[in-house]
């Protein structure tokens, strides 16, 4: 089939099965945008290229499929940075196709160039650039093999404005061949064994899981395991919703800002069974006092996770939807009374568990934002999808937020990204247009991408925004007053900004909440209704979130609510 | 520290080098030298990595981190093999007539080769491991040693069997 590079794009595209594309045009796309015009594919147009990437990666994070997003040249495609960074550290499959200059004009600082290839490198599972028509069917499907294999990730294809143009004979190819990259992450079943003799010999265990575990979909499977030998569980923040909060034995998030009970269930186990986890320094505290009574058991697609920030003594390589089918078909035929094993321990932790929740404690004049989280969780059905920007309020919506399911509950965990919120949760909405979405954002973070507003608005993407409007960068303020004297340096926001006006100047609809007593009402009121709307809602600007692990302290060495200097 | 020769096999295509030099930097692994080139096969490069590490975790690290490289096809840690491992460098000599049976003993000694002479300077060629190089540029310091360039080192496993079939 003869046609040119912009078609073979959108063509490809088609086969790949992608919905919605989220882009920005400009002068070295305008082939590619001029062939998307004649085909209509669908395409959200938003207001900044970062607003696009986070779009694709809302969309991918609330589907699991790959997001696709557009970008031009130059500061088009650097505006993608942010988002494909926050990608690449939370392992979500993207595909960014960037223009490029054309061929003659690469490398000569021409007008809009920007070396991609280089700049994107760190911050990619894997970039081409194509300066050759004919490689373009073949890059695509490759880009989204890579992209959604493995442990998923962010690739991007950088075409030079030349290759749009020109004419090739199409053929999308069915296989791709890589002779370095099979896809296939099978590991060896001898490794899984010796994980199920270290839990027969365990007496203290504890399931660490992670968002590895959403990404494989297998966590009907785990919670099933879980259910099955009754092993206590706790969470990392990307983890939340794979075991619902309710589900007995689990303890909830771990790390930073985790519960009591996770971190010193960590501190005591004696078998820490990490799955789908990088032991992030959020989580592990000071690396020498992480779980010092532990044998360390690391289920993960990723070899070189092994090892990294936490020494495994029994590494289990390979897809979870490989090792965790072999490891529950293990466990199963194993004649070990696993419940008996562990019901002293198990008992431990949930006292302690039923004993030091996450708490608040309520004001007569003023909403809190635990308060407001909570009310949120309970108004919203499971179908729910909750998106977050990035600070306290974040810790506050992993906390109280009752996360049910997996793809429940976005958030920028590893790259903590502020102002990822708005267009992710446009991209959420759009890849799952029956649920609801909600987003938690801060006033600081809804500043970072607020033009996207107008995107809600223009293509009447029903959103709901939760505003915890506490006029600080909150969460900085609150380090600044645990470990800075109160030095608020460039945290106070003057807090004149009128949201709600700012909101319905873009077109959407508002309210503000202020008093306790209309909390309840107006957020129902508000949840329910139809089309994109922003809840702007007052809280206080001195409130911390607890509990907190100061950096680099031990996860027992927790500051709790009510014991705060 | 302990140093490695690792053979990274790789895809012969644009972009390879700034994948792996990429990976390198942002890993923050500690590198003594890197080189590259084409190999028996039309389409695969070989790239020779000494890494510096101080410890086994470290070393694994830096070799699963290149292995997650999707255009990388194999990786070697040659240091682990037995094998023979080779520098090439080329030295720009001052030297005048007086000195010039004194340097040219010198090569000999360290079977090098003299490639070039002009009235003022020679031109030395020599192969070895990076003792002897350091050696010899020791013992040509007296004379002024007006330019070094070195390949890094390379190298080979003993026996037959090639590392891609390791």
């Amino acid at each position: 089939m003869l046609m040119n590079g912009a078609q073979a794009v959108l063509e490809s595209l088609r086969r790949e099965k992608v919905e919605v594309i989220f882009g920005y045009p400009g002068g070295a796309v305008l082939d590619l945008y001029d062939a998307l015009y004649k085909t209509k594919y669908p395409h959200i147009l938003t207001r900044h290229e970062q607003g696009a990437v986070h779009g694709a990666d809302g969309y991918a994070r609330a589907t699991g499929r790959v997001g696709v997003c557009f970008a031009t040249s130059g500061p088009g495609a650097t505006n993608l940075i942010t988002g494909i960074a926050t990608a690449n550290m939370d392992s979500i499959p993207l595909v960014c196709f960037t223009g490029q200059v054309g061929n003659p004009f690469i490398g000569k600082d021409s007008f809009q160039e920007a070396d991609i290839v280089g700049i994107t490198t760190p911050i990619t599972k894997h970039n081409y650039l194509v300066k050759q028509v004919q490689d373009l069917p073949r890059i695509i499907r490759e880009a989204f093999f890579i992209a959604a294999t493995g442990r998923p990730g962010p690739v991007v294809i950088d075409i030079a404005k030349d290759v749009f143009t020109a004419e090739l004979d199409y053929e999308y190819p069915e296989n791709v061949h890589l002779p370095g990259y099979s896809g296939d992450f099978t590991g060896d079943e001898a490794q899984v064994e010796a994980a199920v003799e270290a839990l027969k010999e365990a007496r203290r265990p504890l399931v660490f899981l992670g968002g590895g575990v959403t990404l494989s979909g297998e966590a009907a499977l785990l919670r099933s395991v879980l259910q099955t030998t009754r092993i206590p569980a706790v969470s990392s923040l990307m983890g939340l919703g794979c075991v619902p909060s309710s589900q007995d034995g689990f303890l909830g998030m771990v790390g930073m800002h985790g519960s009591y009970a996770a971190n010193m269930a960590v501190q005591e186990c004696d078998l820490l069974i990490g799955i789908g986890v990088r032991f992030d320094d959020r989580v592990i505290g000071r690396v020498a006092e992480f779980a010092p009574k532990a044998r360390i058991v690391h289920f993960d697609v990723d070899r070189a996770e092994i090892n990294k920030n936490v020494r495994a003594d029994f590494p289990v390589v390979g897809d979870l939807r490989w090792s965790l089918p072999v490891f529950a078909h293990l466990l199963q035929e194993s004649a070990e009374d696993y419940i008996g094993r562990y019901s002293v321990w198990r008992n431990y932790v949930m006292e302690m568990n039923d004993k030091y929740p996450f708490a608040y404690k309520t004001h007569a004049e003023y909403i809190m934002p635990q308060e407001l989280i909570e009310k949120v969780s309970s108004l919203v059905d499971d179908d729910t999808i909750v998106v977050t920007d990035v600070g306290q309020h974040q810790m506050w919506a992993a906390q109280f937020f009752n996360s049910r399911r997996p793809r429940q509950f976005l958030t920028s965990g590893g790259l903590g990204t502020m102002g990822y919120g708005l267009p992710a949760a446009l991209g959420a909405k759009l890849g799952c247009p029956e649920k609801k979405v909600v987003l938690f954002t801060g006033d600081g973070s809804i500043m970072m991408n607020c033009q996207e507003m107008s995107t809600a608005a223009d293509n009447n993407i029903d959103i709901k925004v939760v505003l915890l409007h506490n006029r600080v960068l909150g969460m900085v303020s609150q380090w600044q007053r645990m470990f800075y004297g109160k030095r608020y340096s460039q945290t106070l926001l003057g807090g004149r900004t009128d949201f709600v006006k700012l909101a319905e100047a873009m077109g959407m609809r508002a309210c503000c909440i202020e008093k306790p007593e209309t909390l309840e009402p107006m957020l129902q009121e508000a949840l329910a209704s139809d089309g994109p709307m922003l809840i702007d809602v007052m809280l206080p600007g001195n409130e911390d979130v607890l509990p907190m692990v100061a950096p680099g302290a031990c996860l027992s060495d927790m500051v709790l609510e009510g014991e705060k200097a | 520290m302990k140093k490695y020769i690792l053979a990274v096999l790789v895809d012969n295509k644009p972009g390879v080098l700034t994948h792996v030099s990429g990976l390198i930097s942002r890993r923050a692994f500690n590198i003594e030298s890197i080189s590259a080139g084409y190999t028996e096969e039309r389409d695969v490069t070989r790239i020779n990595i000494e890494v510096c590490v101080e410890s086994a975790c470290e070393l694994e690290q830096v070799v699963s981190q290149l292995g997650k490289l999707i255009d990388v096809i194999k990786i070697v840690n040659l240091g682990e093999a037995d094998s023979i491992v080779r520098e090439l460098v080329l030295l720009k000599v001052r030297a005048q007539k007086e000195t010039l049976s004194d340097i040219r003993n010198i090569v000999d000694i360290f079977r090098g080769k003299i490639v070039d002479v002009s009235p003022e300077n020679v031109v030395i060629e020599l192969t070895g491991s990076r003792s002897k190089i350091d050696a010899i540029c020791e013992m040509l310091a007296e004379f002024q040693i007006i330019e070094i360039a070195r390949t890094g080192a390379i190298a080979l496993s003993r026996g037959p069997v090639p590392v891609k079939n390791m």
